[in-house]
This record gives structure tokens, sequence and C-alpha cells, in this order.
């Protein structure tokens, strides 16, 4: 389970297969962890919360990856850039003790229990408004088509697909300041 | 909410991602920026024809492509800036290139002048207002990419607000030539990199409040 593995899992995710593309966040994540939990050895608390931050901002941008470039670097910078705006959201610089060199490691290590994590989405997605919230809440927790989405909530189905998307970052903006 | 359903909510219904978009964005924002950089230039400025003889023809084209060279660097910066793990590679050679030749250039004619006229070579007619007239030309298009750097997803943020910047500086500069009859290397070496320098510098302060994401 390498680069190639989960390169190949996102190009069929970014072709609109959304079961490999659920396979390959899911591996994503144990990869993550094991990246945030050797770097966050005395914050193991914030682990789960940059996971989850990082899953979604990989989501969000993965309009950003060129399918020509390697995986791993990609994954890793942005990654690197989350640990390094918590940890400087934190102020707690001196908790850098291990040094965040520009080596990537090749998804060698990898952690695969998911865990709960402190900021619960469940509840800041609570906090959006109907129209991003309800998208949200039909096609990406129960399951709907866009169109019966579109035709449960009286919205466009171009709304729904804007509400999905402007939700998912309003989600993200609101799990990088509840820390 | 644990990590395993968060995985299942994102991939939920996740639609195929138009790797075009992006494409289009940035044609978007660099014609857009251009276009108003000429608009500006011609209509605010004017267009001056400068008369043109076989001996300044060779400086007014080196002027053009030095000013082409910097802006294509600079939206080259921009697009590698702006994906998180591309690797700068020949860039910083592609900033230093076209700005060494000017300056070599630029020694040539100042070692070639007589004393009493190299003043005029580096001050010409226009040098107190050329470098704040790149930078108000360069405006509009860096605006345009800074826009465009928000729907991306830079991880080295000053450097990304300085690649918007020294883009923006570069094209605004060859706008600004429609209008600027400066032809000498030593003024194109001096005044047009500081007016390109304006808006790299605001980009590269600006950078890390605005890119964050």
């Amino acid at each position: 389970m390498g680069e190639e593995h989960l390169r190949g899992l996102l190009a069929r995710g970014l072709a609109g297969d959304a079961s490999a593309y659920h396979a390959f966040l899911k591996e994503l994540s144990a990869h993550l962890r094991a990246f945030f939990r050797k770097r966050l050895g005395r914050l193991p608390d914030e682990v789960e919360d940059l996971v989850q931050e990082s899953l979604l901002a990989v989501h969000i941008q993965r309009h950003t990856y060129d399918p020509g470039q390697r995986l791993t670097p990609w994954v890793y910078a942005l990654a690197r850039y989350k640990l390094i705006d918590l940890l400087r959201r934190r102020a707690r610089t001196d908790l850098l003790h291990d040094p965040l060199d520009e080596n990537n490691e090749d998804f060698g290590a990898s952690d695969s229990e998911a865990a709960e994590a402190r900021r619960d989405i469940a509840k800041l997605l609570e906090a959006l408004p109907d129209r991003q919230r309800l998208p949200i809440l039909y096609v990406k927790l129960e399951g709907l088509s866009v169109a019966e989405t579109a035709h449960h909530t009286g919205m466009s189905e171009a709304a729904v697909k804007v509400g999905v998307h402007r939700g998912l970052k309003a989600l993200a903006a609101k799990l990088r300041s509840a820390s | 909410m644990n990590t395993d359903d968060l995985v299942t909510l994102l991939a939920h219904g996740a639609e195929p991602v138009d790797s075009r978009a992006t494409a289009r964005r940035f044609l978007v924002a660099i014609a857009g920026g251009s276009v108003v950089a000429v608009m500006l230039s011609a209509g605010l400025l004017g267009i001056r024809s400068t008369p043109l003889d076989g001996s300044s023809i060779p400086m007014f084209w080196t002027r053009e492509v030095f000013c082409a060279i910097l802006g294509v660097v600079g939206v080259v910066a921009v697009r590698q800036l702006g994906r998180p793990g591309l690797r700068l590679g020949w860039l910083p050679l592609g900033y230093a290139a076209p700005l060494v030749v000017m300056w070599l250039l630029a020694a040539v004619a100042l070692l070639g002048a007589d004393p009493q006229d190299r003043a005029s070579l580096i001050f010409g007619q226009t040098a107190s207002v050329c470098p704040l007239l790149i930078a108000l030309l360069s405006t509009p298009l860096f605006a345009a990419l800074v826009w465009l750097m928000k729907g991306l997803a830079p991880t080295r943020l000053r450097l990304a607000g300085a690649a918007c910047g020294s883009a923006a500086g570069a094209i605004g500069a060859l706008a600004y030539t429609l209008h600027c009859p400066e032809l000498a290397a030593p003024f194109l070496g001096i005044w047009y990199v500081l007016g390109m320098l304006i808006p790299t510098a605001v980009g590269a302060l600006i950078g890390p409040r605005l890119l964050r994401w």
C-alpha cells in the first residue's frame, strides 16, 4: 500500500467513483493519523482533530491536485500546513520538538484506528445556515441524490451543489476557529 | 463525529472534479487583469508612439521581452505555489536571468557613455513617476491573482503573495510600455524593476494574512 495504490484510488475518485474515493480517504486518514501522532507527541488530543481537519482540506482542495504530480508531497505539504497552522494558532511553538523536515515519508506509517475528535463536526454542522446544512444533511449524511435533495428542500440542483461546497468550506473554517 | 463517519460523509455523492475549471479561472484572472491594465495605460496615461529608428528598435524589443519573460515566470510561480507539494525548480533562475541580462546591458551602456550623459541614461525624463505608475497599473491584475490564489491551496503564503505581486508587476510594466518613452537599459534596470518590486513586496507582506485557509 503506497503512492501508486493511493494515487490510483484518488484518480478514480476524482473521476466520480465514490467508492474508490471512500477507500482513498479511509486509507489516507490512517497515514495522516500516523503523521500527526509522530509529530504531536505532547499533544495527543490534537491528533484526531488535525486528521479530520486535513481530510476536510484534502476534499475541499482536491482540485489543486494535478494527476501528473506525485501524491505523497501533495498530501504531506497540505498536512504540514495544517499542523503548522494549528501550532501557530495555539502560539505554542515550543512544542515543536520534532523538526518538521521536508523529507516526506513514503506512506509507510499508518494508524487505522479512527477516533472521535474533540471538536465535533456534527455539532458544527448544526450551526450552518439551512441553505448549506440541508444539502450536506441530505446528500452527504443521508445519501440522497442531488435531484432528490432539490425536490425535498425546494432548492434548485445548482443551489444544492453550491450549498454542499460552501457548507464544507464553512465547516473547515469553523473547525479552525474552534481550536 | 468519528473520523470514519467523516470519511463516509465526504465520499458520499462526491461529484467528478472538473480539472479544467482551475485552468479557466487562471485564464479569466490573467486575461481580465491584463486587459484592465492595458485599458488604464491607454485610457488614463495615453499611448505614446515613440518614433523608432534603427538604433532604438533593439532596445524597444528588449524592454518588451524583459517584462514579458518576468510576467511568464511570475504566472508559472503562481501556478506552482498554488498547489501543495510542487517544487520551484528553475523558477529562481527564471527570475534572475532577465534581471542579470538587463543589468549587464545597463553596465555596458553606462561604461560606454560620456560621463556627463550617464545621469540621463539612469534618470531619463520620467524616473520620478515610473515605479508608481507601474505599481498602479499592476493593481487590477494583483487583485485578480490574489482571488485566483485564494481558490487554490498555497502552503507558503509569503512566497505565494510575492509571486502574485511579481506577476502583476511585470505585466503591469508591460502595459506601461504603451505609454513610457524610456528605452535606456540603466533606466529599465532600476525604475522598472523598482515598479515591479512594489507589488511583489506588498504581496509578500499581506500574503500570510490574506491567503490563509
